[in-house]
């Protein structure tokens, strides 16, 4: 087992779901309840030292339960190393605490994964849609949501 | 009415009675470059508060990709840093073969750095090209312009097309390179692209009126740099050497002989300067990698992940059927995830990828550099002149084809 995911689960025992490292990524599976304690831990840790927040996006597997799995890429410029931390969320709370106090990076890469699939982050200062406007209805990027269906589009405020 | 306050000057002392201004820009300016959007809350011309915003441009890359075969997803590719196609071609393809394990040819890795390569230095010319126009020196644009020119004619007689190249494939590139196709790439790489280098270089580089608009205009350091998620020229110019070229070596780049430029203030000039001497770097790697390309195959020779020779096609039942297969239902990728990272000319271009086994794929995310970038504006022009973020912005090269996906 990788020096990340042996660090991260001596760590947080309980917090720890799964691991794995197929295809060559550490990957961790982790509960939601203190994840933004584990990411700092992850970003703090003199041996792991994950300092980029270089992606973060929701997956929306549909008929599945927990249905959303919320997905961050962290890679450490020290270590040169990176990790896939992935949290499940339940269709009926799909509610997540924010991580814009770690990496203030993280910011728009929440909003986006809000805007796409609703999902809630918990604590973010500013969480608005970003890449459509105010007005749309529903979550494009969910499996549900019909790939050729239309919305009027509508104009700025006031 | 907004109820009018007081602002503090640096001596200290109060300025006149003053209420902010709200300034829109975009999303159709100019200066932009592309539908992007600002709302400057501004003290004169200086700039208090920035709210950027996009999406004007959005194309539902991933929704669509989510619905097309692994291979139809290669020309979404092209359109998104369309400065560079090639780029997001290779990158996206790495993404797919690491999923696949499939380790392409030595001779295909060769051309895939040579055509990144190649894309690195027209992305730098477009940025540097640009934003000299923006600040009012035309004639580094025409420098740049002709000899990105020439590069796209070698492009062009590599995949019959300029601007949506869609080149690689999954286990390969579409076609080997065309007869006598090195030497002409290397006749514009020694004779055409550092004299263009040298003269922009020698217009800009210690002219005064240059220097003094661009340094100390739209500084970061390194520190914020990295928190904002930085990467490529823009975290190299704050100081920080992060290249995935060195750092996690991908195709042959740990073959060949180069150095990364860093800066020190990670300002408009920095970043200039780091895009000109990358240029200089690129042309260092295509010139040792054409000396070096081997000869043998360029694609792989497995029937699950690459289309059979048309002539079989036309001849045997096997290779009809299976040519029938990989279009229509497309290629067996196993169920899995990835993350494939390429160090393209704005920074990381990475590609997640969710395969439920099927013949596309169930989830892509691309991280795309310039989010981040963009989302760093703001940091970069607070407290500066409303001039200055046309500077910024151009030297940070947002290309919004990447930005809104």
């Amino acid at each position: 087992m990788s020096v990340v995911l042996d660090r991260l689960r001596t760590r947080f025992p309980s917090e720890v779901a799964s691991t794995h490292s197929d295809f060559g990524d550490d990957t961790a599976l982790i509960r939601r309840e203190r994840i933004v304690e584990i990411l700092t831990f992850l970003r703090d840790d003199p041996e792991l030292l994950f300092d980029f927040a270089m992606d973060l996006t929701a997956v929306d597997y549909l008929g599945e339960s927990p249905r959303f799995e919320v997905v961050y890429h962290l890679y450490s410029l020290e270590k040169r190393h990176r990790v896939r931390i992935k949290v499940r969320l339940h269709e009926e709370d799909p509610v997540i605490d924010s991580a814009v106090a770690v990496w203030p990076g993280i910011n728009w890469y929440e909003r986006e994964a809000y805007d796409m699939y609703g999902v809630v982050f918990r604590g973010h200062p500013n969480l608005r849609r970003i890449l459509m406007y105010e007005e749309f209805v529903g979550h494009p990027l969910r499996k549900d949501y019909p790939k050729a269906k239309r919305q009027p589009t509508i104009g700025p405020e006031e | 009415m907004p109820e009018p306050f007081l602002i503090e000057t640096r001596g200290g002392k109060l300025d006149l009675q003053a209420e902010p201004m709200l300034i829109n820009i975009g999303p159709s300016h100019p200066a932009t470059h592309a539908t992007l959007r600002f709302q400057a809350t501004l003290d004169g011309e200086t700039i208090l508060e920035m709210e950027p915003e996009f999406g004007y441009l959005h194309r539902c890359f991933e929704k669509e990709s989510e619905n097309a075969t692994w291979t139809q997803v290669i020309p979404y590719t092209d359109r998104l840093n369309y400065v560079s196609p090639l780029m997001n071609n290779v990158g996206y393809v790495m993404a797919v073969e690491k999923l696949c394990g499939i380790e392409v040819t030595e001779r295909c890795k060769y051309i895939r750095v040579i055509v990144s390569e190649i894309s690195r230095i027209i992305d730098h010319m477009v940025c540097i090209g640009t934003n000299m126009v923006d600040l009012g020196a035309l004639t580094n644009f025409w420098y740049f312009w002709k000899p990105r020119e020439e590069v796209y004619k070698v492009i062009e007689e590599l995949c019959g097309q300029r601007l949506t190249t869609a080149y690689t494939r999954i286990g390969g590139v579409m076609a080997d390179l065309p007869e006598g196709w090195t030497d002409r790439v290397l006749g514009v790489c020694r004779d055409v692209i550092p004299r263009c280098i040298a003269d922009v270089d020698a217009l800009l580089t210690k002219n005064r009126i240059f220097i003094e608009r661009t340094m100390n205009v739209g500084p970061i350091t390194a520190k914020d740099a990295v928190a904002l998620g930085f990467t490529g020229p823009c975290l190299r110019a704050a100081g920080v050497p992060l290249d995935l070229r060195k750092d996690q070596p991908y195709l042959v780049y740990d073959r060949f002989d180069f150095d990364i430029p860093v800066g020190e203030v990670g300002d408009t000039c920095d970043r200039y300067m780091v895009r000109m001497e990358e240029m200089r770097q690129s042309l260092r790697i295509i010139e040792q990698a054409i000396a070096n390309l081997p000869g043998g195959p360029v694609n792989i020779d497995d029937p699950r992940f690459f289309l059979p020779p048309k002539v079989k096609v036309y001849e045997n039942i096997e290779a009809l059927m299976n040519h029938f297969k990989h279009i229509m239902e497309g290629i067996r990728v196993p169920a899995g995830e990835v993350y494939s990272a390429t160090e393209a000319a704005n920074g990381e271009l990475g590609f997640y990828i969710v395969s439920k086994g099927g013949g596309g794929p169930y989830k892509i995310k691309v991280r795309p550099p310039c989010f981040p970038l963009f989302q760093g504006i703001p940091h970069l022009v607070k407290g500066q002149m409303i001039a200055d973020l046309i500077a910024v912005l151009g030297s940070v090269n947002i290309i919004a084809g990447e930005l809104d996906r």
